[in-house]
């Protein structure tokens, strides 16, 4: 038995009957890390005591205590999600050596249910970045083929995955930051509707789009992980008042009888032939399961893109205003400087990419220019909203790719902004009407992974799970790179 | 000249327990610099911001009394801007122009005849303090301590209505007894209250008056500005537009040492705070908590306990004078009697705006001391006496009488003189008491009221017969 390539509820079942010990398997990971790390590079920290929370569950288990639905499990935390006593860097300079005093929410329920996590998952600086190059720790490489992108902005999470350097993975997603790498690396990622996971302990990117989520191997791992985390939280105002459910329950009711509709902007200009194959490809499986299709226009998605990235740039010129190096993060002797001349200095700690959209995001909400971007952007916003809206009143669900390209070569896109941004283009809407979506492998082409993108109206996650469940049952993509 | 006054108030809700965002104490005042502080008013990676709904109720009152259209929804926006006092560098407050986000807007508030309107009433968050070691202009470092930072504030704005300094005090004066009914904010707390002043006259240039230590200050501040402006004015130079500040000390105000940028703030909905519904219900629930305002506490001072006008003012622009009052009429029944006594007498030993509270005299003594008054035990005058003693030891006032009458007069010669006076205004009184020993009791009372009960009765007893005893 090959512990690393288990599924997260198969591994939590031989653990607690004893099977598998909590010790040995993580003490594997971190062989398995050692091993792999040099050519995926996706963590940026490691957590020194997993292996002792490991025995301790071992420990649990041999005095029949309650070790929870996640016990054991190896699980990869995107390192702008805060990790108590564990470096929390956000890939960023600015904060090399921050420590954060608090656990994110997410992490406290995971631990709750006996999740080890083993370590802190690369990304783009700030989780700015479809690709996870934008990193001040380093690229991470795409496990199945170390030439390319994994994907981003969560791409050391996505990474791990298929790496088998751990079994579960938590991302955040602003844009698509955890089903463009879940695409590019063959997992699992999933969006939740906005409100239903907590963003305590979150670092803000751009907070009225972004949501942590879960990422794993296989559709019931990551519905298993979503009923971990899920859930009102009085932390986070924008938590909804949703009960805890097991998104595990009746994932297996299959798609029989469902209304889908095939997105059509997102198949037609721009997308990649095997891309658009793969999605057609898609549509004739679900057909096959019992499904009704249609193809469907949603005209506001013209906007969706400019939309999204002013919001986005907006919200985070001013969440990153607070890294100015004088309460904590990045540390200089401030004798001999003046006010300013200390934020220049500080600041200028910042990668690229995160300066390009501080500025932008700088100049789209200064006076004279609200009105023109960023008040636009929420209208277009609104009426993405109400689109959308109108379309899950006649249909269930939506397909479309996650991303309209497969995995590129490191270094391609890089010197090109508008090109990388392009790439989100079917991965922002559901952030900007705050529903959910989700990432599943669809087939590969030439070796690389290609992932279907399903979305669905506000808290449909359920049914969103089903469907991916189902797909993923008849469709049987590989999900583990041979490394 | 045509003057123009526009008030911007920032008040502390010190009546809260915790801070506007988290669950930190409202009280830092009194701490070491940077304890009273967490991860969400630090602003550290991650955190987010917690409504303090007792806050929004709060603001929510203070703007009713102020008169305000409450909207049915208020949000929050963030101000954009780079300071080493805010932790986040950006402040989270409301913002009117692309939708009313205030608690409040459109109000009034009328005062001494006047009416005053208020353009809006919001919550916001305060800053850290900065901090220099001797002064500002020799300390080599700026410090900060952030353990002010988040505490809840609400801004008061004004239109520019008041053309009269005075009439700005008169204002300001019924707003604290407002604020303190409320029981939202101590005003006296150092920095509880804060109010930047902006001044035109007649056509000009609109000069604001910032740093302003304290209520007291601002009418001077104000004086001293029109009359800088006036004097600009007859020599032909054009008021300019321009930030000042109020120098305590030298009592002038002087232009801002660092000019002020035209700042660009940025503005945007704060994403983290969900935007706030107000309910006809909870209107209602604040109106039915609504304690005793200043106005009907007044009017009920007059009916109630006959107070005149005048006193009534003077009793409710000080809450704990009204209060100190009030306790005191419940003590002893003739109100008007304690009203005067604090109005008249108490108030001469304090500071304006510290009030009474600094002194150790309850309304207890205020009781008896009117008690005392009204039964002729003691003189108006003695009282007056007794009252300069017991507002700084706390002694009874009756106590105080006793301990006075062993200082009272028994200097032979002294009593002498007196009895020798009133044997001349008495005469008939001094022929019935040779027969009549209780008009004996009636002289020595008329001695003792001639000297203000300061007389030694036992002396002056034994003197009255002695000299009885010699016309026989």
């Amino acid at each position: 038995m090959d512990q690393l390539i288990l599924s997260a509820n198969e591994l939590t079942e031989h653990i607690k009957n004893g099977s598998v010990s909590a010790e040995d398997y993580i003490a594997k990971i971190f062989e398995r890390i050692k091993s792999v790390e040099k050519s995926v590079h996706a963590y940026i920290s490691l957590n020194d005591s997993a292996i002792e929370e490991a025995r301790r569950i071992d420990e649990m288990v041999k005095r029949g205590e309650r070790v929870g639905r996640l016990a054991g499990v190896a699980v990869a935390v995107k390192d702008n999600i805060c990790t108590k006593g564990l470096r929390t860097t956000c890939a960023s300079k600015m904060l090399e050596d921050y420590v954060p005093p608090y656990n994110a929410t997410v992490i406290d329920r995971l631990q709750q249910e006996g999740a080890i996590i083993v370590g802190k998952a690369n990304l783009d600086e700030f989780a700015m970045g479809s690709t996870t190059e934008f990193s001040s720790f380093g690229t991470t490489r795409n496990p199945w083929d170390t030439s390319r992108v994994p994907g981003g902005s969560s791409g050391g999470s996505a990474a791990s995955l298929a790496a088998q350097e751990a079994a579960l993975a938590l991302g955040s997603d602003t844009g698509g930051s955890i089903r463009c790498p879940a695409s590019f690396c063959s997992n699992v990622g999933l969006k939740p509707t906005y409100g239903l996971v907590s963003r305590f302990g979150l670092v803000s990117f751009a907070n009225s789009l972004e949501l942590i989520g879960p990422m794993g191997r296989s559709v019931y791992d990551v519905a298993l992980m979503l009923s971990c985390i899920a859930g009102r939280d009085s932390m986070d105002h924008t938590t909804l008042d949703v009960d805890v459910m097991d998104y595990t329950a009746k994932i297996k009711q299959g798609v029989k009888g469902l209304r889908i509709g095939l997105v059509k902007e997102m198949i037609s200009n721009g997308v990649d032939d095997a891309v658009a194959k793969s999605v057609h490809d898609a549509v004739s499986k679900f057909e096959g399961l019992g499904a009704t299709i249609e193809e469907v226009s949603i005209n506001s998605l013209q906007y969706a893109l400019a939309s999204y990235y002013i919001i986005a740039m907006a919200e985070a010129s001013s969440n990153l205003a607070r890294y100015d190096g004088i309460r904590y993060g990045w540390n200089m002797n401030p004798e001999g400087f003046a006010w300013n001349a200390y934020y220049t200095k500080a600041r200028s700690n910042f990668g690229s990419e995160v300066k390009r959209r501080i500025m932008i995001g700088t100049y789209v909400l200064s006076s004279g220019y609200y009105g023109r971007y960023y008040l636009k952007a929420q209208q277009v916003r609104t009426l993405i909203k109400q689109e959308l809206a109108g379309i899950f009143k006649k249909l269930d669900l939506l397909i479309a790719p996650t991303m309209p390209i497969l995995p590129f070569k490191i270094g391609e896109r890089i010197d090109d902004p508008l090109q990388l941004y392009m790439a989100d283009i079917d991965t922002v809407a559901a952030n900007l009407a705050g529903i959910p979506a989700i990432s599943i492998p669809s087939t590969f082409k030439d070796g690389l992974p290609i992932g279907l993108q399903i979305m669905g109206s506000h808290l449909s996650e359920e049914l969103l799970l089903r469907a991916a469940y189902a797909f993923e049952e008849v469709n049987n993509v590989k999900s583990v790179a041979n490394i | 000249m045509n003057v123009k006054i526009g008030l911007e108030i920032h008040c502390q809700l010190t009546g809260l327990k915790s801070k506007l965002f988290c669950s930190c104490s409202a009280d830092y005042r009194g701490r070491d610099a940077n304890t009273n502080v967490c991860s969400i008013c630090m602003g550290l990676p991650g955190t987010l911001p917690l409504l303090n709904k007792k806050a929004l109720e709060y603001a929510t009152m203070i703007s009713l009394v102020l008169n305000c259209r409450t909207s049915n929804t208020a949000s929050f926006y963030r101000k954009n801007y780079f300071y080493p006092d805010l932790p986040k560098n950006f402040q989270i407050t409301q913002y009117n122009a692309h939708e009313i986000s205030s608690i409040g807007v459109d109000g009034y508030l009328e005062f001494d005849g006047k009416k005053v309107r208020i353009r809006r009433v919001q919550l916001e968050e305060d800053p850290g303090r900065l901090v220099y070691e001797g002064s500002m202009e020799t300390s080599l470092y700026t410090l900060v301590d952030y353990s002010r930072a988040g505490v809840a504030l609400v801004e008061i704005v004004t239109e520019p209505d008041f053309d009269d300094p005075k009439d700005v005090r008169l204002f300001l004066n019924k707003l604290t007894s407002i604020l303190e009914h409320l029981g939202v904010c101590d005003t006296r707390l150092e920095g509880a209250v804060r109010c930047d002043v902006n001044v035109s006259l007649a056509g000009g240039k609109k000069v604001e008056i910032k740093n302003i230590s304290s209520f007291r200050e601002v009418e001077k501040a104000i004086i001293f500005e029109i009359s800088r402006q006036k004097s600009l004015g007859t020599k032909g130079i054009e008021v300019r537009s321009e930030t000042r500040h109020w120098d305590d000390a030298r009592r002038v105000t002087i232009q801002s040492r660092v000019k002020e940028e035209e700042q660009d703030y940025r503005y945007f909905p704060e994403p983290d705070i969900p935007a706030v519904n107000f309910n006809e219900e909870l209107i209602k629930s604040l109106k039915s908590q609504m304690p005793e305002l200043p106005d009907a506490r007044r009017s009920r001072f007059v009916e109630q306990f006959g107070l005149s006008e005048q006193v009534a003012q003077v009793l409710i622009n000080d809450k704990y004078l009204a209060d100190f009052f009030e306790d005191g009429a419940k003590l002893y029944e003739n109100a008007r009697e304690v009203a005067n006594w604090i109005v008249t007498d108490l108030k001469g030993y304090t500071d304006e705006f510290d009030g009474i509270r600094s002194l150790k005299i309850k309304p207890l003594h205020i009781a008896e001391l009117a008690k005392l008054v009204d039964q002729s035990v003691i003189s108006r005058t003695t009282a007056k006496q007794i009252l300069q003693e017991i507002v700084k030891s706390g002694e009874m006032p009756s106590e105080v009488a006793k301990r006075l009458n062993a200082a009272q007069i028994s200097d032979k010669q002294e009593l002498i003189d007196v009895i020798d006076k009133v044997f001349e205004t008495e005469k008939s009184a001094v022929k019935d008491a040779l027969q009549n020993e209780k008009i004996v009791n009636f002289l020595l009372g008329k001695v003792i009221q001639s000297t203000s009960g300061r007389a030694d009765p036992k002396l002056a007893l034994e003197l009255i017969r002695k000299k009885l005893t010699s016309i026989t």
